[in-house]
């Protein structure tokens, strides 16, 4: 099976819209992007001209510096664009703030590039928005029926539950910088937790970026400036490459908790050698991928990157024509993989 | 069944063997019988219900989760337990088995199992998953099937039973094979109230003494004149019990080096043993299969491994036998505290008055100083291994004085490995691990370079799944993702061309002939060795320099 529109094909730097003449979330630098969030792997510098939502171009400003493409032009969510023979929108995807899904149409047909999505509640952005469609366009993170999403509140309550048995212990939690970090801090907030919450080096710009759109974080205190307390008691969010390293030794017997949909297998939690895995993810689980698609309408989904082939096939015994893509170059993120944060003091 | 869950799913996270001792104590402590007399037969493979097989739960979640969807999340998972308690559908009913009284839910399974019969095992597993939440679900499945792997031997529960009353383990071994769960005399004892349960000496497992490998630095302080040595057989080690029992009838046990009673795999050794009359005695030696009167190479005895029945076919062309190193006990005399050249004299004569086909003396190497000793281990069949050599891993230094001492003391027995060998080869496949590295790309095959009909072209030769660090795995598996060309269901093929590809150093014991590889060899103990971003994968080896270590 082929699959094609005439809005939108697969091709090395991503999907290209022919009659628009335009990349959405390329791998190399192209001509014209248009980016669905600021996340390195969808959001890359050296393109010729960027079209995102504020928030997005703000933290790619942060994340590459103010001159990260030739021209950059700021898209207000819901506001329908004519681009050649293309009209886009963009629409709240509910994964990290600024995250957007790009629709684009004609007078024949409306594709849908989510990007990355979730349907769980989060603070710190604007809930996903169903954009009936034609053809949906998914990733499939956690696109195996395994992945059940708990809920993400009673997950932070276990690492509340753990700082009142071990007060005397840092609570280290692993948590991807841009997004995971600041919903695990409002999360915690939510808990009731009114400490101040420690963040590493690797956080601080993305978090101030938060906080100066209003989000409310409570009091976020950088590990740099804690002097020679070792923190016991205490909660520091820090990238999870940094829970392993030489870094995590400078406190209190650090409980190693790490924040993310892969902590639902017992093998990658061991892997890594967490001892409080939290599972919190800012992707969609296999209940929401599916219930997405059923909502959009669609007749065809096409599936990015993940674990494209379960979907594909459950899509495919719902009749619906279903195809992987396979694409290169995403999904790091809930690994924590991602080297390229905003510039890492420690 | 809550607390057992919790204190599985604990283990299974916690990283530190002192950890797991105070995880395994505390439950025993706080948890009362039976309940955690089963739990120790659980954790010490203790107990097996014959009629609650992987293919039943298979069954049970295929009624439930369309097959193809099983399928990858069985691949991804890598573990049929936790698999299925992912998969199994949340049920509204309440919870009892996880909620309401949990002291006696343990116990209650266990017995329903031991004494369900075959045709009511799907209601009462279905019934219990229904009732369990996740965690419960999938400690339930690991105890129903068997086979927990969670970073917890036999010996270690042991050690943490042993802290509940300050005693040694060797005390709790001792009495060990006298009991059977849900152990409440054992616990009574350990508890304080209840006197020591009474050995049952006449086949007891001793737990094994075992060597540290030893390092080139080591060789500057051990005086040659204080060691006895002799060959490392590449066979699996054993302990051959023989004793009186209670009724007086002699009983033979066959034990590995872990204290699992391996004499079911072998009735016809231990048929052997029994013919030949020995009595009241224990001994140590290599389980090894000679065929006319050749030892044979590992790959061999791998036949008889591991295999729930034995046919009078797997009998006939592998027979099994002994080869002596060490006598711990003979005639009611525990032979441990003596210095190694007693028991081995006392051993050289039991041997000899045994006469039997099945059993031999593991020979001494004469050696005068390092460098001769080194020269017998690059060739022993020069030295005296003869035909033999090729069963030869390596060689055993056995300090004369030293008594038997349970474990791993220092300084008394080394083994010293022959080298590996090593060939680089290109990375052809990747696939999902098992296990802990399971949704990883963590099993590797490999290829060397050969004359192909359109020049040089790649075979592979093994597959290798250890022998890197966390860190490389996570680089080998973001390459194996980055480069693959094909996917056959869990496997990826990876770019390998003489222009691009990825090199990995092999190291490996010995290769045989094989007609089940593609390349007609087998390579034994493949494992990675280095990872070489740096080398062009058309330097890696040739076929032919793999063929040319293969034993004529
Ligand atoms: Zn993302
Ligand atoms: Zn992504």
């Amino acid at each position: 099976m082929v699959m094609a529109s005439s809005l939108l094909v697969s091709a090395p730097e991503g999907l290209y819209c022919p009659t628009g003449d335009f990349f959405v979330d390329p791998v190399r630098p192209v001509r014209r992007a248009l980016i669905t969030h600021g996340h390195s792997d969808h959001a890359r510098a050296g393109h010729g001209a960027v079209l995102a939502t504020a928030e997005t171009l703000g933290i790619m400003a942060l994340r590459y510096g103010a001159q990260f493409a030739g021209t950059q032009q700021p898209v207000r969510l819901g506001e329908v664009l004519r681009i050649g023979e293309a009209e886009v929108s963009f629409h709240p995807a509910g994964h990290v703030l600024g995250s957007a899904q790009v629709a684009i149409g004609n007078t024949r047909e409306r594709i849908v590039v989510s990007g990355d999505y979730k349907r769980a509640a989060d603070p710190t952005c604007p809930p996903f928005e169903v954009v009936p469609c034609d053809i949906f366009i998914t990733e499939a993170t956690f696109g195996l029926p395994i992945f059940h999403h708990p809920d993400a509140g009673e997950e932070v309550g276990k690492l509340i539950a753990s700082l009142r048995l071990f007060p005397e212990r840092t609570h280290m939690v692993g948590a991807y910088t841009l997004g995971k970090a600041q919903r695990l801090m409002a999360l915690i907030r939510q808990a009731g937790w009114d400490r101040p919450v420690y963040i590493h080096g690797a956080a601080e710009k993305i978090t101030d970026f938060y906080i100066a759109h209003g989000i409310d974080l409570g009091e976020i205190r950088k590990v740099a400036d804690a002097g020679k307390t070792k923190l016991p008691g205490e909660i520091v969010i820090c990238p999870p490459t940094s829970l392993a390293d030489a870094w995590s030794r400078r406190f209190a017997d650090p409980v190693s908790c790490f924040a993310s949909g892969w902590m639902r297998t017992r093998a990658r939690a061991r892997q890594r050698g967490v001892e409080l895995p939290l599972v919190i993810s800012d992707h969609a689980d296999w209940p929401e991928l599916t219930r997405t698609i059923m909502e959009t309408g669609c007749r065809e989904v096409w599936v990015t990157h993940g674990e494209g082939d379960a979907l594909v096939h459950w899509a495919q015994t719902q009749g619906l024509k279903a195809m992987p893509l396979h694409m290169l170059g995403y999904g790091d993120e809930e690994e924590g993989g991602d080297q390229t944060e905003p510039a890492a003091e420690t | 069944m809550n607390r057992f869950a919790e204190l599985l799913d604990r283990l299974a996270f916690e990283p530190s063997r002192h950890g797991k001792l105070r995880l395994l104590t505390d439950y025993f402590r706080h948890t009362g019988d039976p309940d955690r007399g089963y739990a120790l037969a659980a954790l010490t493979g203790a107990l097996s219900f014959s009629n609650a097989k992987p293919a039943l739960i298979r069954g049970l979640i295929a009624e439930r989760v369309d097959p193809v969807l099983f399928a990858l999340s069985y691949d991804y998972v890598g573990d049929l337990s936790e698999t299925v308690a992912l998969l199994w559908p949340a049920s509204p009913r309440p919870a009892d088995l996880a909620r309401n009284s949990d002291a006696g839910a343990l116990a209650t399974i266990v017995e329903t199992l031991n004494s369900a019969g075959r045709s009511e095992l799907p209601r009462l597993i279905v019934a219990w998953l229904d009732q369990l939440d996740e965690k419960g679900r999938w400690a339930l499945l690991k105890l129903i099937t068997g086979g927990l792997r969670i970073g917890v031997s036999a010996r270690l529960a042991k050690t943490a039973l042993a802290a509940l009353n300050g005693s040694d383990v060797n005390e709790i071994e001792d009495v060990w094979p006298g009991l059977s769960p849900p152990y409440l005399p054992l616990f009574a004892w350990l508890d304080g109230h209840g006197t020591k349960p009474a050995a049952d000496n006449a086949v007891q497992f001793r737990t094994p003494m075992l060597a540290h490998a030893i390092e080139d630095k080591d060789f500057e302080t051990l005086d040659p004149g204080d060691y006895s040595a002799e060959w490392k057989w590449d066979g699996i080690r054993v302990q051959v019990a023989c004793g009186a029992g209670k009724d007086g009838r002699n009983l033979v046990r066959l034990y590995s080096r872990t204290g699992e009673d391996i004499s079911a795999a072998f009735p016809d050794l231990v048929e052997a043993i029994h013919l030949s009359r020995l009595s009241d005695v224990c001994f140590d030696g290599e389980l090894l299969i000679v065929l006319d009167g050749k030892v044979q190479p590992f790959g061999v005895l791998q036949q008889r491994l591991n295999r729930k029945t034995v046919s009078a076919k797997l009998m006939a062309d592998y027979p099994p036998h002994v080869r002596a190193y060490d006598l711990l006990y003979e005639n009611g005399e525990d032979l441990r505290p003596l210095p190694f050249s007693q028991r081995r004299a006392r051993l050289e004569v039991c041997v000899r008055q045994a006469a039997a086909p099945w059993l031999d003396l593991s020979p001494q190497i004469a050696f005068a100083d390092w460098p001769a000793l080194a020269a017998a281990r690059a060739d022993p069949a020069a030295a005296n291994a003869g035909d033999d050599a090729l069963a030869v891993e390596g060689v055993m230094l056995k300090r004369c004085d030293s008594a038997y001492v349970p474990g791993r003391p220092k300084g008394l027995w080394w083994k010293w490995k022959r080298d590996p060998f090593v060939l680089d080869a290109v990375l052809m496949y990747a696939q999902r691990g098992h296990g802990k590295r399971s949704s990883y790309y963590s099993d590797y095959t490999f290829g060397l370079w050969r004359d192909g009909q359109s020049g040089d072209e790649l075979v592979p030769v093994g597959k290798a799944y250890f022998g890197f660090t966390d860190e490389e795995l996570k680089q080998l598996d973001r390459y194996v993702r980055d480069h693959t060309i094909n996917r056959f269901g869990p496997v990826r093929e990876v770019t390998a061309t003489a222009k691009e590809g990825l090199v990995l150093e092999v190291a490996f014991e010995g290769v045989q002939r094989s007609t089940r590889h593609r390349s007609g060899v087998a390579m034994r103990f493949p494992r990675i060795s280095r990872i070489r971003w740096d080398k062009p994968s058309r330097d890696a080896d040739r076929l032919e320099t793999l063929e040319k270590l293969i034993p004529v």
